[in-house]
């Protein structure tokens, strides 16, 4: 049994009210989160868990928020309404597998392009948008005082620190530069009531089921900002897995995220600040993906990491799309 | 000179037996990373293929773009992207500026097809370049 497995048996009786743990599998291998998979054995019974780390146990992440938050993140959301994986335990030290916590195993698809056009999923397509919708306005009802560490940007603070990152990259990209331009020609004064955002809040990062949507995942780039930079984020070109005329994550349309959002409590969504968040995320993503350039340069010369960076063009043509169509 | 086959002919050859050859003789994330590096070696022929032709393009229209009259002067490529960029930053050029989206249009579409051919949002923006909508 390995080192990880054995702590997790213990961790099964200490903590987790079961008798013992098997079955561990590594679900992905993560750059930044390891995800295993196992079973929690109670009176013969066996229930699947989740134990979500940090990759080797405590290798922290630059931009994420760290997993203890993450948690604390998602016990707040699920109290707030949001489908969640519930939290059955955040790891500590005497625990000895790391940073990290446990939590339910959710049944579902996370893969963005069957979510948007495989037919098991034609019928929750017809209520994922407003699904969405009602999940973000619930998101948006958190209080950020809760979460006093996570980071607050203004909108112009967002972009200026995006277009850091790219003139760090050292190379030019006309597109980039019209777009930032476009950008901050546009950026709307800090929002009167910041909220707390996911921040990753996209097809991807979804759990769907052929019902509609069961679990909002990956909470680390959580902060508190402008509530309407999520409803733009997964209106991005690259979230859509081909299905043009199907906007919100190649599923829905706008206004269908927007009313969900609306009728939640969400606060009226103006289009015109929607469309610069919406701007921003594929700006965004491409900042994201030029920067695999340098990572392959020095943390992961992997083919794979070569390729990411050159998708970086994606972005660029969207970018023209939206703004010299 | 060197010789023939072509650098281009070779990489496409390597491409053709990683994927015809080597996936089906391996399994899992090595399968699948044979897979990607297939793709970029393709991807490097496309652009052993087009980019010089492109490259030439996109320096004259660059030095049209900048106000660069002689032929000698303004620089390499990098450095009159540079510029165009830092232009374009600054709002000193814009859309509505005669040449600019035209510039950007065609150097990126030439980027796009050698990157990602395939990409569907490449796809679209060429057929509504084909067929401009009436204004």
């Amino acid at each position: 049994m390995s080192e990880l497995a054995q702590a997790l048996d213990t961790l099964a009786r200490r903590r987790l009210g079961g008798d013992a743990a098997t079955g561990l599998a590594r679900m992905t291998a993560g750059a930044t989160q390891e995800i295993w998979r196992f079973m929690l054995v109670k009176d013969g019974a066996e229930t699947p868990l989740i134990l979500r780390r940090a990759p080797g146990g405590d290798r922290v992440s630059e931009s994420a928020t760290g997993l203890e938050i993450e948690a604390s993140l998602m016990e707040a959301a699920e109290a707030a309404g949001v489908p969640v994986p519930h939290v059955k335990w955040v790891l500590t030290p005497d625990d000895g597998i790391g940073h990290g916590f446990v939590m339910a195993f959710v049944e579902g698809e996370t893969l963005g392009g069957r979510i948007a056009r495989g037919e098991a999923f034609a019928e929750a397509r017809k209520v994922l948008t407003r699904q969405c919708g009602e999940a973000l306005a619930a998101i948006h009802r958190i209080d950020p005082a809760a979460f006093p560490t996570l980071k607050r940007v203004t909108p112009l603070e967002f972009v200026t620190q995006y277009r850091d990152g790219y003139l760090a990259s050292n190379w030019p990209r006309p597109v980039f530069d019209l777009a930032f331009r476009w950008l901050l020609d546009r950026c709307p004064p800090p929002p009167e009531n910041p909220r707390l955002v996911h921040g990753d809040f996209r097809n991807g990062n979804i759990m769907v089921g052929p019902d509609g949507l069961r679990a909002v995942l990956d909470w680390e780039l959580a902060h508190v900002a402008d509530p309407m930079e999520d409803m733009g984020w997964i209106c991005a070109n690259s979230w859509r897995f081909g299905v043009e005329d199907k906007p919100v994550g190649g599923f829905g349309l706008r206004e269908e995220l927007w009313a969900g959002y609306e009728a939640a409590g969400g606060e009226k969504v103006d289009p015109e600040r929607a469309l610069f968040w919406e701007v921003f995320g594929s700006l965004r993503w491409g900042v994201m993906c030029c920067g695999m350039a340098n990572s392959f340069r020095t943390a992961d010369p992997s083919v794979e990491r070569a390729v990411i960076a050159r998708r970086t063009s994606e972005t660029e043509i969207d970018l023209l799309r939206l703004l010299a169509a | 000179m060197q010789d023939q086959p072509t650098p281009s002919e070779i990489l496409g050859a390597v491409a053709r037996f990683l994927k015809e050859v080597v996936v089906a003789e391996t399994k899992g994330a090595t399968s699948f990373n044979v897979r990607v590096a297939a793709n970029a070696l393709e991807m490097m022929r496309r652009q052993l293929d087009t980019a010089p032709a492109a490259e030439a393009a996109e320096l004259a229209s660059l030095k049209a773009l900048l106000g660069i009259e002689n032929e000698d002067e303004g620089g390499d490529l990098a450095t009159l992207n540079a510029e165009l960029a830092r232009r374009l930053g600054a709002g000193e050029l814009d859309l509505k500026t005669p040449g600019v989206a035209d510039h950007l249009w065609a150097t990126t579409l030439a980027k796009l097809s050698v990157d990602q051919p395939t990409y569907w949002g490449y796809r679209a923006a060429l057929a509504e370049r084909a067929a401009p909508t009436e204004t």
